[in-house]
């Protein structure tokens, strides 16, 4: 085993050929590529956003409105844009996690094979649903059902966005879930099977928390997905600027902010320097997010 | 095939199978087993790797239940209740037969919290009881002393030997009588191996125990009874020091002599 993978290094192997040399090389140049793109993104936003820093300054981004476009003052308060991201996440997550911890679950260790077969098709095409098309699918079902049934003026709300959201969260973290229960090693459940212990309280006494570092993980990623979703929210959560912790009001979150503004923008003006502001929050935010949940799936050896 | 006159006059009988047969798919793994298990004493199960040990022992507390295409035939009588009868309540039997596994397997929880998991879904909610418990068994298994002032401490923080001796105190926590072992001391060190074998030789006195095993001087030492399988039939039992001495198979005398396996 070990012979044959030191063939693979230089430095062993008693003579490479010219075209793994190559291959070598043309390979190292493709995964630098993602490296590269990461660096250029940062730089880019820093340098379309930079100004700002000096000129109004980036004490402006903590004001307690966004108001991009005045005639009289211009506010550029990232709160309410962060409050509506907050709380669309939260809501969605909210709905998410029970349903995919309990999706997966069943999966991983109640279906029969037959019954997980047929199940995981349709989880697979749920997370392949265009945000385009769920955004759709918001405006005509989701928003009208939420109108009607909190009797509201409309349906475009927080709780909307964060239903589609949920939609959108749930497959990544039911299959990633699933791979953690799936990987509690069978002796532990047999120990606990053998002990008397019926299968249920096997799963919730044993195999949940043995699994728990992983869900954590699974919950992280998705939930920075879910910060970083666009289309769907900018549809249906309504765009209103608001500082609020009512999931039945409008809200509109950061990503919502970008899409909706960055197209009528003047190149280069504040106001589009503050959106670039938005942008590096946002990535900075998703980054932490996939670093945390990525140490968290390493340290409990989850990740190969 | 199996003589009652090898065991004493008045011996009591805790497991009796007959004709057991177990398949796996289409795959035939035991062929007619038929084998008592006397009371309060070592029965090692001996043979060449594959030959239906383990399998015949997972049947013993039902635990080949949850193999997929796993069947049963046959009959297998505990304490004279028929444990494959329609209806029976697999908890109370593996209440009844505790089983140890080869690799020793703690639950990635506090060594308390291992003893006392058995107890905990039996429904013992009682703090005191369970510490009372936990004590006890701890004590039977031979390792109160070593973890006493580390109760809860994560039990994976302790060695091979010791995971295995917690394990044995885990299952003795539920108050089986019979127990079940598969290769108890295969993965540990000589002097770890030793402990196991003189706590089995302490346990005998008030349980059943049922023991795989791939090394014939241990089942001399340990056992009471052994049983040869060979191919997935029982070839023979008998009390160990005839099996070891004189057996009346060849196959087994075979095996003994190191001819196979
Ligand atoms: N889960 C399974 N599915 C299919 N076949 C199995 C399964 N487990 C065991 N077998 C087969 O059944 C036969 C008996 O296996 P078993 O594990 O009972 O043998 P064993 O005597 O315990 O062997 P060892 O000494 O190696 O542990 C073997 O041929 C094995 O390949
Ligand atoms: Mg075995």
């Amino acid at each position: 085993m070990n012979k044959l993978k030191n063939t693979f290094y230089p430095l062993t192997a008693p003579k490479l050929f010219i075209t793994d040399k190559l291959m070598r090389l043309l390979l190292m140049g493709a995964a630098s590529t993602s490296v590269l793109v990461v660096c250029l993104i940062f730089l880019f936003l820093f340098k379309e956003a930079g100004p700002f820093a000096f000129k109004p300054g980036l004490g402006k981004l903590l004001d307690s409105q966004w108001i991009p476009v005045s005639f009289q003052q211009e506010r550029f308060g990232v709160g309410s844009l962060l409050s509506g991201s907050a709380l669309v996440t939260a809501l969605a997550m909210l709905v998410t996690v029970p349903i995919s911890v309990l999706v997966a679950i069943y999966i991983a260790e109640i279906a029969r094979p037959g019954e997980r077969e047929f199940l995981k098709p349709f989880i697979e095409i749920l997370a392949s649903i265009p945000s385009v098309v769920l955004g759709f699918f918001g405006l005509l079902v989701v928003a009208p059902l939420v109108k009607a049934t909190f009797g509201l003026s409309t349906g475009l709300t927080a709780l909307t966005g964060a239903l589609l959201l949920s939609l959108m969260a749930i497959p990544t973290i039911i299959s990633l879930s699933e791979d953690a229960l799936v990987s509690v090693p069978y002796a532990l459940k047999n120990a606990s099977l053998a002990l008397g212990a019926s299968q249920l309280q096997t799963i919730f006494r044993v195999t949940l928390p043995a699994a728990l570092p992983g869900i954590v993980a699974a919950v992280m990623l998705g939930i920075g997905r879910v910060i970083g979703e666009t289309m769907a929210v900018l549809m249906v959560t309504g765009n209103a600027a608001i500082l609020t912790a009512s999931p039945l009001s409008s809200v509109r979150t950061m990503t919502a902010t970008i899409a909706a503004e960055m197209g009528e923008v003047p190149f280069g003006s504040i106001h589009y320097q503050a959106l670039f502001w938005i942008g590096i929050i946002l990535l900075v935010i998703t980054f932490a997010l996939n670093i945390v949940a990525q140490r968290v799936l390493k340290k409990y050896g989850m990740m190969k | 095939m199996v003589e009652h006159s090898i065991y004493p006059e008045n011996q009591e009988m805790v497991i009796t199978t007959s004709q057991v047969n177990f398949f796996y798919g289409q795959t035939q793994a035991l062929f007619g087993i038929s084998l008592l298990i006397p009371a309060k004493q070592v029965t090692a199960l001996i043979g060449p790797s594959g030959c239906g040990k383990s399998t015949f022992l997972r049947c013993l507390n039902r635990m080949n239940d949850t193999i997929p295409h796993g069947r049963v035939e046959g009959e297998i009588f505990i304490n004279a209740k028929d444990i494959y009868a329609p209806g029976t309540d697999v908890v109370e039997l593996r209440k009844e037969v505790g089983m140890v596994f080869q690799k020793s397997n703690p639950f990635p929880k506090s060594i308390f919290d291992n003893v006392a998991y058995g107890p905990r879904i039996h429904g013992e909610k009682n703090p005191k009881r369970l510490a009372e418990i936990v004590e006890q068994s701890l004590q039977q298994a031979a390792i109160w002393d070593e973890v006493k002032d580390r109760l809860h401490a994560n039990a994976m923080g302790l060695s091979g030997g010791q995971q295995q001796r917690l394990c044995i105190a885990r299952a003795l926590a539920v108050g089986p009588k019979i127990l079940l072992m598969d290769e108890p001391a295969s993965a540990l060190d000589p002097k770890a191996t030793t402990r196991i074998e003189d706590l089995i030789g302490e346990l005998r006195t008030n349980y059943t125990i049922v023991i795989v095993t791939h090394n014939m001087q241990q089942a001399a030492r340990v056992s009471d009874y052994t049983a040869f399988f060979y191919e997935g039939q029982l070839i023979e039992c008998d009390q160990t020091p005839k099996i070891f001495t004189n057996p009346r198979q060849k196959q087994t005398e075979d095996y003994i002599t190191g001819r196979f396996g």
